[in-house]
């Protein structure tokens, strides 16, 4: 290799530092290959499309002030005796953690900022993470290439609700003890290893002396490291991928359209960084988060009523709360049914979702890939089920501050819990239906809008006297946009006796699909989109409508 | 009008009437509730039995009986002691309305406070029961604020919230806030165990005890309580964190992102 | 300014087509794609005192994030920490966490909106568009990629010597076993310790408020008690594993209320004591009602009927609240007469 004679000309001493620094670099590292499919990288504009980042950011946040936290957290259950400068707890037994916490919040300078700042960015972050999740949904953009993607999002959902549980956990007060509580009381319920499970989760029997010691290693190390490394392949499939787009002039499957990551990107996504840390930051200031100080220490003989975990454990909450006290008893065996059920159904609930592309996928038995986003009308099923799902996610928040809403609106709480029993199973069918409408409505207004253009709002009177609404006629480009999408045939079992008159066996997971299919795209279940011969004979002079 | 009905078809105005509809429920609302603010002092005159047995007549003996005997719309007076008629009659419950819902709710008092202790007094002569506490017994000198604390987390909060902002009960009750409760109504609840409410009788609260609850719920629950970390929420705990985060945290970064993917505006030939 | 400001002769004669276009108006297909739109200039493009002006906001807008800093260091170095300031309408709050998140947050917002105003009026906005590329491999990289497979695999050898293949997979099944082992020492096995507590005939019952033992007399009808067992010290070293278990809810009833003749024969002239622990998860139940004798859990709403075995009336946990039968000692103080007959707290499968 001649590199060195090819290098000498470069490096005489005219070429500037940075680049000197990036020869350098690149002899070592390669970079140059990487920066050249990468730095005048595409991304296209949405604000939607920035959600992921909101994520990407809080978290970066979150583990920015994390790490301070962890300078002054003492992860200990041993008593002490409160000597610090907050007065309505001096004197008083708690925990070192506990202790620690108060420590941070009253005589660190700043450290309740850094504490608020880190509370405000996780409930945010995880807010961020299901927006961005159902903005995926409904747009389709889980779709071939990005299953994968898809999962690896799914499950920073479900760690990042864990990170949280057990973040919220280690100060070891009152409502967050309480908490703790109701998950020993969870895993107890669990058929044959609950009790083992238990114990050595706490150590033996509850509380013990060792769970804020164990979720602090949990909470800064495993789940964290584990999201971190998720999140960087998540971040890499995404370049990889390039990002999807909506339907539009000059918008195909094959391409991207939008503005190069130099500078457009690095300036909008960069600043954005500092807008998110600066939005939560001033969050923090006006605004108090889990004020320890105000519950007290843990003690497992007191309780506050409004008992509830942050907002992303609602759902599970709510599932707890309207569940009803099913117990069975058999051969010297207790099955805890009112405690289980709901615990398989935080897993079933939170599967449905992660699982859904794959069925959809297996449904449409479409093998190529998916670059433009649908609109959520143009797949009325599939909204329809992320819509039924909200539901069910939603009636599970509703019933986990049943007694809230019975405070503020001056309900019996019973009845909360019973709207929410019967909601659990009516809400999601109801919303199927509704939504599944709506959709297909839109889908008309787009057809006719397309055929008759749009309604003008001006009237105008013919000379025989009848009263017609002007129709604008669309441009090219929103003819194109309405018309972009793609829609499916249902399938068809096809013949089931073969030509030489033998029949042929017919599966049931091919019957299974096939109804399915219908459901999916048959007569009813989805509006034809206009063709370019019915467009044709409407606007060749036909008359108006 | 012609510059409203063209806007009708506007994307956005279904969003505005909704926003109008829902101002206007709850402005209604708020016009219809009812407000009330307890309000006692402390002036403490001696009063004859007699002139509370004439208020009691014209007021309260239709439901509890000419004697304090009770009837079926209301309980028995006998040995409630003044403590319980300084409390139900101070915090305006009594006189209850003829319909109520699913407890008797603080309300506008209805007498002042001499005819509450004549009231008082009356009912007093009826039956032995707890007096109306004196300043020393309720007030703050020599509480131990952080005692207060432990034993309000004991023995109250589990209805009344860390910091008594009050929480829901069975079928429709509920335990009401604490603040702006006058420490002595305060003290009296906890003696006489109004409605729904377990009494804490001096046997197993005792009076310390209770000058110590006293002292804690005016340090985290009174105007002067200071909330270091900024707004208060309700002092709800997460729920009002959760809505706060996605509706101030999430709603605020959204707007941002939709300004930073904007199309900037652009020029056009005139 | 309004786009009429703009000098006529600074708008370019031809505006630039975004590159990348495909497609042109197609009289056989209305529906086709027309193509990039052409791009359009903002006023920044054409006017350079508009642009000036966007370039001194930017300026603006990185200027006030130095100054934030700045007035962030001295409201660290100047506010004393247990300052507490009235702002309206937030109410009494600690001034050193107002001035340093607000500092804070206008440093950190300004730098942001700095960046985004520069980059959305001084940046380029010609849209591009890019190709991209099937994510799969061709045919003949597809090919290549089996074939070296299957030779590395054949030199290997696996396929053929079965019993490498065979006890490799053993070995490496079974070693995690060891980790899986090593997680033994983290607790205990359970035994019996769910279903005792400390509660034991003669041990009296203490007030939790006051830490003196009980006598009947003390409790009143339609009052309220915490309990915990003789000996228990909220400084003892097992306090909050025993309390966990042992918490004691008291209340007295007229016995003609009591519906359940259990209930009855375990309580001392109509004062009952049950587990102050939820039997759904545990938690500290204790909303007693005292008219309708209800109590009800303030986490999921369980509610039991005191009046009647502690029976569940709603909510969803599966069994009553444990009695303790209790008695009177020969000083006249309230005893516990035995622990707990079954399991406090939640139910579990051993539980039975």
């Amino acid at each position: 290799m001649s590199t060195a004679a090819n290098e000498t000309p470069r490096s005489r001493g005219k070429a500037p530092a940075g680049e000197r620094i990036a020869d350098w670099a690149d002899g070592r590292l390669g970079i140059y290959s990487l920066a050249k499919s990468n730095m005048r990288k595409i991304f296209p504009d949405h604000w939607s499309f920035m959600l992921g980042e909101v994520c990407m950011y809080s978290f970066i946040i979150i583990i920015l002030t994390g790490v301070y936290l962890t300078l002054f957290f003492h992860p200990s259950m041993n008593e002490v005796e409160y000597h610090g400068s907050y007065v309505p707890l001096q004197g008083q037994l708690m925990s070192e953690a506990f202790n620690s916490t108060l420590h941070i919040s009253f005589d660190v300078r700043g450290g309740l900022l850094v504490r608020q700042i880190h509370h405000w960015a996780a409930l945010i972050f995880l807010a961020g993470m299901f927006v961005h999740m159902m903005r995926v949904f409904f747009t389709g953009a889980f779709r071939k290439p990005r299953e994968i993607n898809w999962l690896f999002g799914f499950l920073l959902f479900v760690l990042g609700m864990f990170t949280g549980f057990t973040g919220y956990s280690l100060p070891d007060d009152l409502l967050s003890g309480t908490g703790v509580r109701f998950t020993e009381g969870a895993i107890l319920s669990m058929p044959i290893v609950g009790t083992y499970i238990s114990m050595f989760l706490f150590g033996g029997e509850f509380p013990g002396h060792d769970f804020v010691a164990r979720f602090y290693s949990i909470h800064i190390l495993l789940l964290p490291g584990i999201m971190l490394g998720l999140m960087v392949a998540h971040l890499i499939l995404v370049f990889y991928h390039k990002h999807t787009q909506f339907a539009g002039p000059g918008k195909t499957e094959k391409n991207v359209v939008g503005m190069p990551l130099l500078p457009v990107y690095m300036a909008k996504a960069g600043g954005f960084f500092f807008l998110v840390f600066g939005v939560i930051a001033a969050i923090a200031a006006v605004a108090q988060i889990n004020p320890i100080w105000a519950m007290g220490p843990y003690r497992p003989d007191q309780v506050s009523t409004g008992a509830q975990p942050d907002w992303y454990m609602g759902f599970a909450e709510g599932l707890v709360r309207y569940m009803p006290g099913w117990e069975i008893n058999f051969w010297g065996h207790t099955l805890v049914l009112g405690v289980f059920i709901p615990l398989v159904l935080f897993g079933l609930v939170l599967a449905a979702i992660a699982v859904y592309p794959f069925i959809e996928s297996w449904v449409t038995g479409d093998k190529s890939e998916h670059h433009i986003l649908d609109r959520p009308r143009n797949a009325p099923t599939r909204t329809a089920f992320g819509v039924a799902w909200v539901t069910v996610y939603m009636i599970g928040l509703v019933g986990g501050g049943n007694d809230l809403w019975a405070t503020h609106f001056h309900l019996s709480i019973n009845a909360v819990t019973w709207f929410v029993r019967i909601g659990f199973f009516a809400g999601p069918v109801i919303a199927f239906i509704v939504t599944k409408r709506i959709c297909l409505g839109l889908q008309r207004r787009d057809r006719d809008k397309v055929l008759h253009g749009r309604e003008t709002g001006i009237i105008k009177r013919l000379p025989h006297g009848e009263f017609i609404e002007v129709h604008e006629p669309l441009s090219q480009e929103q003819l194109h946009t309405l018309t972009a999408h793609h829609q499916y045939e249902p399938a068809e079992i096809g013949p089931t006796v073969d030509e030489n008159g033998v029949e042929r066996k017919v599966g049931a997971s091919e019957k299974l699909r096939a109804k399915l299919s219908h459901a999916y795209y048959g007569e009813d279940n989805q509006i034809p989109k206009p063709t370019v011969e019915e467009y044709k004979e409407i606007t060749s002079g036909h008359g108006h409508h | 009008m012609k510059k409203l009905s063209a806007r009708r078809r506007h994307p956005l105005a279904a969003v505005v009437v909704l926003l109008l509809a829902l101002a206007a429920t709850g402005g209604l609302y708020a016009a219809f509730a009812p407000a009330g603010k307890a309000q006692a002092d402390d002036s403490a005159q001696s009063l004859t039995i007699k002139e509370g047995k004439k208020l009691y007549e014209v007021g309260c003996a239709s439901c509890h009986g000419t004697g304090g005997q009770g009837s079926s719309d209301g309980p028995s007076l006998v040995g409630v002691g003044a403590a319980a008629v300084d409390f139900q009659v101070g915090t305006g419950r009594m006189p209850a309305a003829t319909s109520q819902g699913a407890q008797v709710p603080r309300k506008k008092v209805v007498y002042n406070q001499t005819q509450i202790d004549q009231l008082a007094a009356y009912i007093a002569s009826l039956g032995a029961g707890p007096n109306v506490p004196t300043k020393e017994q309720y007030g703050p000198d020599g509480a131990d604020i952080a005692k207060g604390g432990e034993l309000f987390r004991t023995n109250c909060a589990q209805c009344h919230n860390f910091t008594g902002k009050g929480g829901a009960l069975t079928k429709g009750k509920y335990a009401p806030t604490l603040e702006g409760v006058d420490p002595k109504h305060i003290y009296e609840a906890m003696q006489t165990g109004p409605q729904n409410m377990p009494s804490f009788p001096d046997t197993t609260l005792s009076e310390k005890n209770k000058k110590d609850i006293i002292a804690y719920l005016h340090s985290v629950d009174s105007s002067e309580t200071t909330n270091p970390g900024g707004l208060e929420l309700g002092g709800l705990g997460p729920v009002s964190e959760g809505l706060f985060a996605w509706i101030f945290g999430l709603g605020a970064l959204i707007a941002v992102a939709v300004w930073v993917a904007a199309r900037t505006a652009k020029a056009k030939k005139s | 300014m309004s786009s009429q400001d703009i000098p006529e002769e600074n708008l370019p004669a031809e505006q630039d087509h975004a590159h990348g276009a495909v497609g042109v108006a197609d009289e056989e297909n209305p529906f086709a794609d027309p193509g990039l739109p052409p791009h359009e200039h903002r006023i920044q493009d054409i006017d350079e005192r508009a642009a000036k002006r966007s370039e001194r906001m930017v300026a603006l807008l990185f200027t006030v994030s130095m100054l934030a800093t700045i007035g962030f260091i001295v409201a660290y170095l100047v506010i004393p920490n247990d300052k507490s300031i009235f702002v309206f309408p937030i109410g009494h709050i600690s001034a050193m966490n107002f001035a340093l998140g607000l500092t804070l947050g206008a440093a950190l917002f300004c730098i942001g909106a700095g960046a985004v105003h520069w980059a959305r009026t001084l940046m380029s906005d010609v849209e591009v568009a890019d190709d991209r590329h099937a994510i799969a491999a061709s045919p003949e990289v597809r090919a290549k990629v089996h074939a070296d497979f299957r030779q590395g695999a054949k030199e290997s050898a696996i396929g053929r010597r079965g019993l490498i293949r065979t006890t490799m997979f053993g070995a490496l099944a079974l070693v995690p076993l060891s980790g899986v082992m090593l997680l033994g020492g983290l607790g205990p096995k359970p035994g019996t310790m769910l279903r005792h507590t400390l509660w034991a005939k003669g041990k009296r019952l203490i007030n939790m408020n006051t830490n003196q033992p009980l006598r009947p007399e003390d409790v009143a009808v339609g009052s309220l008690t915490f309990a915990k067992p003789d000996g228990l010290e909220e400084t003892d070293e097992d306090f909050q594993n025993e309390i966990a278990k042992a918490a004691l809810m008291i209340v007295r009833l007229q016995p003609d209320n009591i519906k359940d003749k259990r209930e009855l024969d375990w309580s001392h002239e109509g004062i009952v004591a049950f587990s102050k622990i939820c039997t759904h998860v545990g938690c500290p139940i204790s909303l007693y009602e005292q008219q309708t004798h209800h109590v009800l859990c303030p986490c999921h709403q369980s509610t039991f009927d005191l009046s009647d075995g502690a029976r569940v009336i709603f909510g969803p946990a599966g069994h009553a609240l444990p009695q303790l039968h209790i008695g009177v000692d020969s000083d006249g103080y309230l005893q516990a007469l035995g622990d707990f007959e079954e399991p406090v707290g939640p139910a579990f499968w051993e539980r039975g």
